[in-house]
């Protein structure tokens, strides 16, 4: 059948979700609260999403445990903002904190079996020794937490290291009692828009290859992130990207700060599987080919509980020093977690030793583990609002790790990103619900709009099955990988990123140049991968470039030409759009931090290196928070922080109450 | 890790068919590769389809063993391929796609399409009145139970328990241990306010609970080692009390 015969078949709905994992299922549960009629399109079955591969936690200041006690959101606000070098939105940031120990309680309420507070004595490994901790009577059956990395309090929230499983069940199953249709194995092709307005989406069946058109007052992307254009990741394989590439493809819509890219301290070697920071959290150690602990030698306050970019920097350079294990998959470290003994291991770190028998025939509780760092999370997305809203897009909203609302800027605390999704989700829906509930929202477009981009990717995909082109996807998506795992890991430099900006457009042209061996029309695996690709080429130019043009050091983003954090021309985010189909580089804007509303001005992290170049309104706005902390000494911390950068009000007002602890007991 | 010279030739038999076009008929095919170290299914499979079967269907998301996208029989028994390593196998192996569920092509079937119609079915969420006050301290639950409740919440609903039930095999609306467990697990869960006879609606019938012939092929394939064979007589035994 020619595309040009083939009947346009149209679905309308309010909130059209893409992405089936925790953000997108929150955000649908929430609009469906709200009255409204939502449809959730997934690649796979939902409870599929890579969400379910989250082990270690989700972070949220509860405060119930021992060593939890005193956490609240200032604490966890500050830890997210040094975590983030700076990077961070501090508005969404303090919006989070607030949000976090909501979600967890609401996730309690559909079923999470959240691990518990036990009264009484427990022993612990802190720092390589055998501690003690008693909990106290009060906090028995309240929800506990484990230490992780980057925080002052540990505040993990778990259910052993299958959160995310639990958290995704839990929420897959409330969609479910929503009666929420979710479609699995449909994949959006590319946004319906015009005059910067978000229709919709044209959307493959993945199984029949039928075309639909999915028209929607509201579209938004919850589709994770872009582990998978790098060679080694600890991603699941269909975290592709392309979610933020349609939004990109626009040419309308903004992505942020695509360069920052985390490194997970702990995957295993060769498979380039997690093993949770919950290992480390709980008391695990790193050593090197003579079994000495090297991180106290470079981080002694944090040691192994720095966050992840120094971890995996201070791991890279020791490895460079010629400390790392040999090994046919190259060089790698060792997780030692038999120093927590095999009772824990199999209460609290089971999944880790699953993956550790199945791929590696080790048994943790007596030999050390294989890893390195690994690709592991995507700070970049779609730049919105702290609606979720895309800057520059009306109706297209993000949520997740495809959006950069910007929780995380240049480095995320582990934790922090399950707790995203469903945080997010649950505000954008909020957001999401008042507009479609306006008249703002009303849609009035010509079928012939919709048939025209309905016309285009039909057509796309016809050409690309009637191609006698003679790239392969495969060769060039390896190369790809390659070049980025090479030249835009993590440590970076000028020559390597010009080198790589150079070859991904190469590989841009060449991808207008495939040909396939398959013309199956439905079920088609090689058809995917080849309209896959240059989305995914079109992210890796988007990361490279951004890394190329940021002359500094931040989070993540480690230059060795640049190895200073520069605050006076730096603290700003990245910004990037396709402006032209037919273009090979995304076109670069900034978009800078204002320092004089900051809560918290910028300064050293307490780990990682010393030493950055400040801004210029740093110094004043820094004498300006004393002197506000100076005259409200003796006022509750919510009138000190209120007075230093008020967020409420940005808040939707059903999660604006303030959050009880078993310190800090609500009135009736 | 396992260092062994591993410079074996793989034989991999794959049973084929793609019902979505009229001219398929099922058949085997057979590929050669040879295995390097440390390869699971899920490298085997990639690699054959990047150079030599294009168009091979299957199913893979985490690669992790925790998604449950990747049931399939292998060597005749249902199990996750991605963390099947092929040194644990003969060099001759046989792929199949799990039976029961509708067929997709080759070695992908609908899970999904089973989950959510059992999750409707048995109304495999959280019951209860009263929404909690998310401001409020939650509820408190007896640490061991919560331990206890994700002992069972760990099934990954990969679909290989139905794969090998007999019944299944001869009901096709039997529930199936990962419904059961999932029924054992609400009702374990002390935040869930259904009653016995709540739960007999839903799996008091031969579709349900009582369908079961114990052959328990279930509990002997479970990837997470899910102990079936208990819940299944336990809900058998709280249902049978209820009439």
């Amino acid at each position: 059948m020619a595309g040009g015969e083939s009947p346009m078949k149209l679905v309308y709905t309010d909130v059209l979700v893409i992405g089936g994992g925790l953000a997108g299922l929150r955000a649908a549960v929430g609009v469906k609260r709200r009255g409204l009629d939502t449809i959730v399109l997934s690649l796979v079955p939902a409870k599929r999403s890579h969400s379910a591969a989250a082990q270690g936690g989700m972070q949220a200041s509860l405060a119930n445990s021992a060593m939890g006690r005193g956490d609240n959101e200032d604490v966890h606000f500050e830890d997210t903002v040094k975590g983030s070098d700076w990077g961070c939105d501090q508005h969404v940031a303090r919006m989070f904190v607030h949000t976090a120990p909501k979600a967890v309680r609401e996730l309690a309420g559909w079923g999470v079996p959240w691990n518990r507070v036990r009264a009484g004595e427990r022993e612990a490994v802190v720092n390589a020794e055998r501690v003690t901790i008693r909990e106290a009577p009060e906090a028995h059956g309240l929800i506990t937490a484990r230490d992780f990395g980057g925080t002052r309090k540990w505040r993990t929230c778990h259910t052993s290291d299958g959160t995310g499983h639990a958290m995704l069940f839990a929420l897959g199953d409330q969609s479910i009692a929503h009666g929420i249709p979710v479609m699995e194995r449909m994949e959006a092709l590319a946004l319906i828009h015009e005059g910067g307005r978000c229709f919709g989406a044209i959307v493959r069946e993945l199984v029949t290859g039928q075309i639909t058109s999915f028209v929607s007052r509201a579209t938004v992307i919850a589709t994770g992130g872009y582990g998978r254009i790098y060679k080694v990741s600890t991603n699941g394989i269909i975290c592709e990207g392309t979610g933020m590439a349609i939004a990109l493809e626009t040419g309308v819509a903004e992505l942020g700060n695509m360069e920052a890219v985390q490194f997970h301290p702990t995957a295993i070697v060769p498979a380039g599987i997690l093993t949770t920071e919950g290992c480390r959290g709980d008391g695990g150690l790193l050593r090197d080919v003579d079994g000495h602990r090297f991180m106290p030698d470079y981080e002694p306050e944090k040691k192994e509980l720095a966050s992840r970019d120094v971890v995996s920097r201070r791991m890279t350079e020791h490895m460079r020093k010629g400390k790392g294990v040999s090994s046919p998959y190259g060089d790698h470290l060792w997780l030692d977690i038999s120093v927590l003994g095999r009772a824990h291991i199999e209460k609290n770190l089971r999944e880790v030793k699953d993956i550790c028998h199945y791929f590696l025939g080790i048994d943790p509780a007596e030999e050390w583990i294989p890893v390195r760092p690994t690709q592991h999370y995507s700070m970049g997305g779609i730049r919105t609002r702290h609606s979720g809203e895309s800057t520059t897009l009306k109706g297209l909203y993000a949520c997740g790790e495809a959006a950069c609302w910007d929780l995380h800027g240049f480095n995320r605390l582990g934790g922090n990103s399950v707790a995203e999704t469903v945080v997010a989700g649950m505000i954008v829906s909020e957001f999401i619900a008042d507009f479609c509930q306006s008249d703002a929202s009303e849609i009035n477009i010509p079928t012939a709009l919709v048939r025209e981009f309905h016309a285009r990717e039909q057509a796309r995909l016809d050409a690309l099955l009637a191609s006698n082109g003679t790239e392969r996807a495969g060769d060039i998506r390896r190369r790809m990988e390659e070049i980025m795992i090479d030249k835009v890991g993590i440590f970076r430099s000028g020559d390597e990123l010009d080198a790589a900006v150079d070859e991904l457009q190469e590989l841009l042209v060449r991808s207008r140049r495939l040909g396939l061996r398959s013309s199956a029309r439905g079920a088609n695996p090689e058809l995917v991968a080849a309209y896959r690709l240059p989305k995914m080429l079109k992210l890796a130019l988007c990361v490279a470039s951004g890394a190329r043009a940021r002359t500094e050091s931040r989070g993540a983003h480690s230059r060795e030409d640049y190895p200073q954090r520069d605050d006076a021309n730096w603290l700003k985010r990245t910004l990037t759009t396709w402006t032209g189909e037919d273009d090979t580089l995304p076109a670069i804007d900034y978009e800078a931090l204002d320092v004089t509303a900051m809560e918290l001005p910028p300064g050293f992290r307490g780990y990682g290196q010393a030493g950055h170049r400040d801004h210029a309104d740093t110094a004043a706005r820094r004498a300006e928070v004393t002197a506000i902390r100076e005259r409200l000494k003796g006022a509750d911390r919510f009138e000190i922080q209120r007075a230093l950068m008020p967020f409420e009000h940005l808040l939707p007002e059903r999660y604006r109450g303030r959050n009880e602890r078993l310190e800090e007991p609500l009135d009736d | 890790m396992t260092e062994e010279s591993t410079a074996r030739r793989l034989s991999i038999r794959i049973l084929r068919h793609d019902p979505q076009n009229p001219a398929s008929a099922p058949h085997i095919e057979s590929f050669e590769l040879d295995e390097t170290p440390g390869m699971t299914l899920f490298i085997a499979l990639n690699r054959i389809r990047d150079e030599q079967a294009p168009s091979l269907q299957f199913d893979f998301v985490c690669r992790a063993g925790v998604c449950g996208s990747c049931g399939m029989l292998i060597n005749g028994r249902p199990g996750l391929a991605c963390r099947t390593l092929t040194a644990k196998l003969g060099p001759a192996i046989m792929l199949a796609p799990l039976p029961v569920f509708r067929l997709i092509g080759d070695l992908s079937v609908d899970t999904g399409a089973w989950a959510r119609e059992m999750g409707e079915r048995l109304q495999t969420w959280l019951h209860r009145e009263a929404e909690a006050d998310i401001d409020r301290l939650e509820e408190r639950m007896d640490p061991g139970r919560a331990e206890e409740i994700y002992e069972l919440d760990r099934c990954i609903e990969c679909g290989c328990c139905i794969a090998a039930c007999g019944t299944a095999r001869m009901r096709k609306d039997f529930v199936g241990a990962a419904g059961i467990n999932k029924i054992a697990r609400f009702r374990l869960d002390p935040r869930d306010q259904r009653s016995d006879e709540d739960f007999y609606e839903l799996v008091g019938s031969d579709d349900g609970v009582f369908g079961c012939m114990s052959l328990l092929g279930c509990h002997d394939v479970c990837p997470k080692g899910l102990p079936l064979k208990s819940q299944i007589a336990f809900v058998r035994r709280k249902m049978l009390a209820v009439k």
